[in-house]
């Protein structure tokens, strides 16, 4: 998590076995797209695709706009196990793939409307899963309390597994309540969905215990073993005065869980905050909270290479925190032991002769910041001290354990990774899509079915059509542009390390930001045999992607649709040959699925049908669907 | 009918013409035709065609008669004037508004109930007059508002939705217009765009009566095997007699690679009409020649479709007429009533 946040890349998920819409070469034409392979429309609805857990996010927001606030929650809580605190704090790779974003200046607040339902919803007990009749035998060991462990705890209890629970900490939810400020986080939200999952008597809890040794946990004959430890080692800055100044030097993801935890309640008037990632947004933003007048945060590289998230730069520099660039640490200055600021040497960005990019000095003089106190949020990493390395667990030469990432198995078939001890750090839905996936794999290892055999989603394609021009979902979006969340006056939010910033969406906002989802989940689908070539669909559609034209391959078809299809990550949809030998092209990147193709076709050619497609996670996948 | 607006949103790249607008900016109202008609790929066109030669939408008067096709003026350039008169006398009203003021671009639409039966006469003098005008009749050859009767232009034999055969020859408007002296005439099929919008570009260039007769599938009820108007007919017995590419006279124009078979008509603005031949026997600009080779076409049941006939050294009725320049709209009572004396003087001619 935090500063070591990588770029977002995604896993190839199981259900993404090719799209089947790739063209072929020698100038032939393109293929009629297969969409009964349920990645093509999957990929049309972009969040749901971004999204590790693949949420299905247009079936929310729709609920959202019915005032469905429960069930809304559900589908998220179905999905991704937390939505209240994801819609405060997930790192949300819908938003830059939301299609509003392409065909105006803002995707939708997809992540701030899972809040609305998660703020607004009714009394959920009756709706979670009830408590398993009898145990099945099976005994699990979870190691680390955060999300990764707690999406396993959540999939597996209904089946019956003895689950136990280690965390070092008192309480459960990991680097959720350890690491992320409760001014953006409130300890009632982690409580009540970290709740859902531990306080039902479905899992024996072990806090407060360190788990020192793999062997030893594992002459307690657990059946299979969840490690999901996190990347619990903040990294340290060893340049000179590192240690004379120790005492006014903090590395970040320690102090904050020691703010979280009230061991920490002050910091300095001058604070300089070292690296560019969430932690470090998180670092200064406590710092301000803590007596902090003077915050800036220093980054290596530029301000656009920051890892941060956009929006926290936006809150902290809101919060009166400057963020200066091109700038190296090289030693932080100290009298009579205390810390008295730090020097940086200045450098600009180059491309070296292979292209790449690097930092060189600028030659201009190195410049010093006075300062009380450094917090370090450089990165994190893994460390795994506790793992013998002759317990099964094979390691790569980056001291990582070998996990396969399809299964999360290790290469002891009993042992399980997930979350940010799987692939190191990223973010709590990563953790949670890691959670869902590691549970199939345990619950088939410990039924000694083929740990490879993953279940399939379930997907259902179903028409919308209620009348002649009635669709059941509302296809008249709305034009306003993207809402902002309402936030505490900053003269108050910034008194307190525990006044949260954002008021979220209320009800009638939350409303107006829902009429912005552009339903791409309702899919245009095409039947050829039934259209007569009138160019109804071709001349309504708003967005001009729409295109009857002789076939051509790929590369070529691009350019001579009626608009450039450049953006290459969006399919083509190509039918068989009409009757004129044309082919319908249309390309699905900037679609608005507002339905007009289909109001205006006089065949039917045309049909808005809703594309459901819900992962299958390990209580499911014991049901007919594998 | 459509319940919901068209979207204001639109493609990120959609291009902009010289005025800055986008062919978005040129679209009405969202059509209440049947979907899937024929008429509003032609307004579609008309769109295309205006954004093209960056027509400022409020230069263009569009008016019409009655009919579906008469309605569609309200589906296609929101920001210019219309008017939409009595049935069959959507000529003369145009006739009125080109003398009062010459200056606008003034386009006729109109169908083959309104065109060819109850305004016959008024389509035949308007164009025998030359009033300087787009005339497009939306061709469907039946009534589609009354429920599918044949109408003026159904092809003798050819069956309505029911089955019943039509024992009447048709009012071919292309040979009524070059009769009756129009100086542009074209066919085109609403399903064949990149022919229509040229034409409808040369034709809002061109000076005089242009005619552009553009079959247009009904397809709630001339759809069906059997009829002459339907897709699939006009698919498989059209004969594009050229292919047109209008060039504005502001554009360079470069020199013919292949000049047996290109032919360039310079139009009195200066455009170019620059004509690729396909049909061997046709010369566009050879009036009782054109009017054989419709004939001939005809009478094997093909329909020709492109730009039929030009003549590029067109004049209009405010030329033969001797009109001012000015337009008369503009002309205040110092021009109208210039004075007793001016009134001496002309009494004076006449003794």
């Amino acid at each position: 998590m935090g500063a070591g946040t990588e770029a977002l890349e995604q896993r190839p998920a199981p259900d993404k076995r090719g799209n089947g819409v790739g063209h072929s070469g020698n100038g032939a034409g393109m293929p009629p797209t297969d969409i009964g392979n349920p990645a093509y429309f999957h990929k049309v609805v972009d969040c749901q695709w971004a999204c590790p857990a693949h949420t299905p996010v247009p079936e929310y927001i729709r609920l959202i706009a019915a005032g469905r606030y429960t069930d809304a929650y559900m589908v998220n809580w179905k999905s991704n196990v937390f939505p209240g605190i994801l819609g405060r704090t997930c790192d949300r790779p819908c938003e830059p793939a939301c299609r509003r974003g392409r065909v105006e200046e803002e995707p939708v607040a997809i992540c701030r409307l899972k809040r609305v339902a998660a703020d607004n919803k009714d009394d959920i007990s009756d709706l979670l899963p009830p408590k398993p009749a009898k145990k099945n035998g099976k005994r699990v060991a979870l190691i680390g309390a955060g999300p990764a462990s707690l999406t396993v705890v959540r999939d597996l209890a209904p089946l019956g597994y003895e689950l136990v629970l280690f965390d070092a900490d008192k309480r459960g939810g990991g680097m959720i309540r350890s690491q992320i400020p409760r001014f953006r986080l409130p300890e009632e939200v982690i409580d009540e969905e970290v709740d859902y999952i531990l306080d039902r008597g479905f899992v024996e809890t072990r806090f407060g215990t360190r788990i020192d040794s793999m062997k030893e946990l594992l002459s307690e004959k657990f059946d299979a073993v969840f490690v999901g430890s996190g990347a619990p080692r903040g990294r340290d800055l060893d340049i000179p005065g590192r240690s004379e100044a120790a005492k006014n030097i903090h590395i970040g993801i320690d102090w904050l869980s020691n703010v979280s935890f009230e061991h920490i309640d002050k910091i300095g008037k001058r604070v300089i905050v070292l690296g560019g990632g969430n932690t470090a947004m998180d670092c200064c933003r406590t710092s301000r909270r803590l007596g902090g007048d003077d915050v800036k945060v220093i980054v290596r590289s530029g301000f656009e290479e920051m890892k941060a998230s956009p929006w926290e730069k936006e809150d902290a520099m809101h919060e009166g925190i400057p963020i200066h660039n091109f700038l190296v640490p090289k030693e932080f200055t100290h009298k009579d032991g205390k810390l008295t600021g730090v020097i940086f040497e200045k450098v600009v960005a180059k491309k070296d002769e292979k292209g790449r990019r690097q930092l060189v000095p600028s030659g201009e003089p190195d410049q010093h910041f006075e300062c009380d106190d450094v917090l370090i949020a450089v990165g994190q990493e893994n460390s795994f001290p506790w793992i013998e390395r002759d317990c099964g667990i094979e390691f790569d030469k980056w001291n990582m354990p070998k996990v396969n990432e399809i299964t999360f198995q290790s290469t002891n078939p009993k042992i399980f990774f997930g979350g940010d001890a799987a692939f190191g750090p990223k973010n709590i839905i990563w953790a949670v899509a890691h959670g869902h996936d590691a549970a199939v794999s345990i619950d088939k290892f410990c039924s000694g079915d083929d740990v490879a055999k993953r279940p399939p989603p379930l997907t259902n394609l179903m028409s919308q059509k209620m009348g002649i021009h009635e669709w059941s979902y509302d296809n008249d979006i709305s034009n306003s542009l993207r809402h902002k969340v309402p936030m505490r006056d900053q003269k108050i939010a910034l008194k307190s390390i525990k006044a949260e910033v954002e008021l979220g969406f209320d009800p009638m906002l939350g409303y107006a930001e829902t009429q912005r989802c552009l339903n791409c989940d309702v899919q245009t689908v095409f039947e050829a045999n039934l259209c007569i070539e009138c160019d109804a669909c071709a001349d309504i559609c708003p967005v001009d992607c729409i295109t009857f034209t002789p076939n051509a391959a790929e590369p070529d078809l691009r350019l001579i649709l009626n608009a450039p299809a450049d953006n290459l990550t969006q399919d083509l949809y190509v039918s068989p040959p009409l009757k004129t030998a044309r082919v319908l092209v249309k390309d699905e990147d900037v679609c608005l699925h507002c339905g007009l193709c289909a109001e205006r076709c006089p065949t039917g050619a045309w049909d808005m049908q809703k594309f459901l497609l819900e992962m299958t996670y390990a209580t499911e996948a014991r049901c007919s669907r594998a | 009918m459509t319940y919901i607006a068209k979207p204001k949103l639109h493609h990120p790249k959609l291009p902009a013409n010289a005025l800055g607008f986008t062919r978005r900016d040129y679209e009405g109202s969202v059509s209440t035709l049947c979907a899937g008609c024929g008429h509003d790929s032609i307004s579609a066109a008309i769109i295309q065609a205006c954004f093209e030669i960056d027509l400022p939408p409020h230069r263009l008067a569009k008016l019409s008669g009655i009919g579906c096709s008469s309605k569609t003026p309200t589906y296609f350039l929101g920001q210019s004037h219309g008017f939409n008169s009595v049935h069959g006398r959507m000529p003369s009203v145009l006739t009125g508004a080109n003398l009062a003021n010459r200056d606008l671009v003034y386009m006729g639409i109109s169908g083959d109930g309104d065109s060819a039966s109850i305004g016959l006469g008024q389509f035949a003098h308007c164009i025998r007059r030359g009033v300087n005008m787009v005339y497009i009749v939306e061709n469907n050859g039946v009534y589609g508002l009354t429920k599918g009767q044949f109408s003026a232009t159904a092809d003798k034999g050819s069956k309505s939705k029911k089955g019943a055969g039509n024992p009447d020859s048709p009012m071919d408007l292309v040979s009524l217009a070059l009769i009756a002296g129009a100086s542009f005439v074209g066919r085109s099929f609403s399903g064949d765009k990149k022919q229509l919008v040229e034409l409808i570009k040369a034709a809002i260039a061109h000076k005089g009566a242009a005619f552009l007769d553009v079959i247009s599938p009904c397809v709630a009820f001339n759809n069906h095997a059997g009829s002459t108007k339907s897709f699939d007919y006009v698919r498989e017995h059209n004969e594009a007699v050229n292919a047109l590419e209008f060039i504005e006279g502001k554009e360079e124009i470069t020199i013919d690679h292949d000049p047996g078979t290109t032919i360039n008509v310079t139009q009195h603005d200066g455009s170019v009409l620059r004509l690729r031949k396909l049909a061997e026997d046709h010369d566009p600009t050879d009036r009782a020649s054109v009017m054989n080779f419709i004939q001939r076409h005809n009478a094997r049941g093909e329909i020709a479709t492109g730009l039929l006939y030009v003549e590029p050294d067109s004049e209009d009725l405010l030329d033969r007429l001797g009109v001012t320049k000015r337009p008369l709209n503009s002309l205040g009572d110092t021009d109208l009533c210039p004075g007793s004396g001016a009134l001496e003087k002309i009494n004076a001619g006449l003794r």
